[in-house]
């Protein structure tokens, strides 16, 4: 539903509102009675979602001019009720996927995907972080005899990029929902196992919303605990510690104070060490900067299959194009974002897994990180 | 006169037309009107021996409150040589009239005159990204104001962006401007 602002400019569009509000029976929020209406005072209107374009177009032709006061009712409402989230019991059926959700509610919502679907998903431990809380990621796989290749994907490895978390949780439902009525996605799993870490920095992710909504790193203490945090997108084992970090704690981008110093950063890759053979494609994903990287973010020197690299990422780039319009722009961030090392897409590749790129979702900078929950959606709409 | 093309994807090029639209922003911008960078055409760069490097650049900017609404810009970004704290020369041109915001800045003039108390607010936006379309106009006019911040404190290795307005509180005054005093955010996306 819309609300739309008009301040009629002649006593004959006065005439036209009033006859458009008793018929089409829509609800006056300023003024109150229809008779109240007046010409050049403002009009508050609002309008039922189905009926918003009619609305529009005989404004238009009419030549009235309107404002689109609130373009979601509905959001607005949800944003001012008073949430419990403590004692309120979750129901997946009932999981807005177009809104943030703090951790616990992230930890309910995998369990409840694992017994809700379980012939196709497990959850799996990955590993503790320094704040001693279970990572987990989500294996989506169809039995089958034979062995299948594993992409991989993993969000919120930066505590306040809180889009990427939500695109993790949009992306699984997608995948669960639809595959008994999508035959691409039943294909997809037939020969692929996808797996889902929702959220790798669990520690700061929970920080971001209980203390520093613009937190990056973990939360692991130095220098006797008087500085936090590392970022975990510099402490991955690939030319650590050469470009684009600081030895110092109290940076944003401090790597830490070795490669995979960090529990976190063991924990995946460990894991991704273990599979590394299995795996086809390593997935990252963060915000913002609208840019699909590939390797290598310490050295402008083409990794071995760049061409391939390349092309899959003009792909997958102009696909997202197709969806609204968002322009996303692809190559090394060597060459268009910054110089960086020991990120974990560098290192994946560098270990041998061929395809790897770091996603940086929505925006470019208007909202930056605090990226409104109502855009959500088409944000992992056109990012699938 | 020696000028590179530069590839407008690459991140020199990008930073340079970053500083640029900031100045823009902070000359041109206004409660109702925001300027934003929505597609760099074309970036040449030139190094000047003993001053400093050059950027030329071609620009599309978009009104963040219209999106149709297009404006093509011609912009120079020296940045000097050595002294870090000397902000970088810019000049631009623009293509064509903006659309007027009179209406709109009166509209917001009046409304603020017209509050029985100073206003003040914080976390614009808050953690959801969500901004009270009241205060969409203070919103904007603290990304003009960090336009400023973001030109004085730019070189060729930094991209400054505003992260969160983190306190406003109206001053008031007994002639008739307003006045507002900012805190706000910005983030270096270079060193995030």
């Amino acid at each position: 539903d819309q609300v739309l602002h008009i301040v009629p400019e002649t006593f004959q569009q006065v005439q036209h509102l009033q006859l458009l509000h008793s018929t089409l029976l829509l609800d006056l929020w300023k003024p109150l009675m229809p008779e109240d209406i007046m010409a050049g005072e403002d009009l508050h209107i609002r309008v039922p979602a189905p009926l918003v374009q009619e609305v529009k177009d005989i404004l238009d032709q009419h030549m009235i001019s309107y404002r689109v006061l609130i373009p979601d009712v509905q959001e607005l409402v949800d944003q001012s009720m008073p949430r419990e989230r403590s004692s309120h019991k979750q129901v997946l059926e009932d999981y807005v996927y177009t809104q943030y959700h703090p951790m616990e509610e992230i930890y309910q919502w995998m369990t409840q995907i694992q017994n809700n679907y379980s012939e196709l998903v497990t959850q799996h431990f990955l590993g503790t972080t320094f704040e001693n809380r279970p990572m987990y990621y989500l294996q989506i796989s169809k039995p089958s005899n034979k062995l299948k290749k594993i992409i991989w994907m993993d969000c919120g490895i930066h505590a306040r990029e809180w889009i990427s978390p939500a695109f993790c949780q949009w992306f699984v439902k997608e995948i669960l929902q639809n595959y008994k009525s999508d035959p691409k996605i039943r294909r997809f799993l037939q020969n692929l196992d996808l797996y889902v870490l929702p959220v790798l920095n669990v520690d700061g992710y929970i920080y971001s919303w209980e203390t520093d909504r613009l937190w990056r790193k973990n939360r692991s203490p130095y220098e006797n605990g008087t500085c936090y945090g590392t970022d975990l997108n510099r402490n991955f084992n690939s030319s650590w510690g050469s470009v684009g970090v600081s030895f110092n704690c109290s940076s944003n981008v401090f790597c830490g104070s070795a490669p995979e110093s960090e529990p976190e950063t063991r924990a995946v890759a460990q894991f991704i060490r273990r599979k590394k053979s299995d795996i086809a494609c390593f997935l990252t994903i963060h915000s913002y900067g609208q840019l699909i990287l590939s390797p290598y973010g310490s050295t402008t020197k083409p990794p071995s299959n760049n061409e391939e690299l390349i092309q899959v990422g003009n792909k997958a780039a102009a696909a997202l194009t197709g969806k609204y319009g968002t322009s996303y722009k692809v190559g090394p961030p060597s060459l268009i974002l910054y110089n960086n090392s020991g990120s974990s897409r560098d290192w994946a590749h560098m270990i041998g897994i061929p395809l790897s790129y770091t996603f940086e979702l929505r925006d470019n900078g208007t909202y930056g990180f605090l990226l409104p929950a109502n855009q959500i959606q088409p944000t992992c709409e056109e990012t699938m | 006169e020696l000028r590179s093309e530069l590839c407008p994807r690459q991140f020199p090029a990008r930073r340079a037309a970053a500083v640029a639209v900031a100045l823009l922003r902070y000359r041109r911008g206004g409660p109702a009107r925001a300027l934003r960078l929505r597609e760099l055409r074309r970036a040449r760069t030139e190094d000047i021996k003993d001053v400093g490097h050059k950027y030329y650049l071609e620009l599309e900017l978009e009104d963040v409150l219209d999106k149709d609404s297009t404006v093509n810009c011609t912009a120079e970004v020296l940045y000097h040589l050595g002294n870090q704290n000397i902000a970088p020369d810019v000049q631009f041109t623009l293509e064509g009239e903006l659309k007027s915001t009179e209406e709109a800045d009166h509209v917001f003039y009046t409304r603020i005159r017209s509050l029985e108390k100073e206003l003040v607010a914080e976390n614009i936006p808050d953690s959801h990204g969500h901004v009270p379309p009241e205060l969409e106009p203070i919103h904007l006019l603290a990304w003009v104001a960090s336009g400023y911040l973001v030109w004085q404190n730019s070189t060729e290795n930094t991209e400054f962006q505003l992260a969160q307005v983190k306190h406003v509180k109206q001053v008031r005054r007994r002639d008739k401007y307003l006045q507002f005093d900012f805190v706000v955010l910005l983030h270096e996306m270079v060193s995030q």
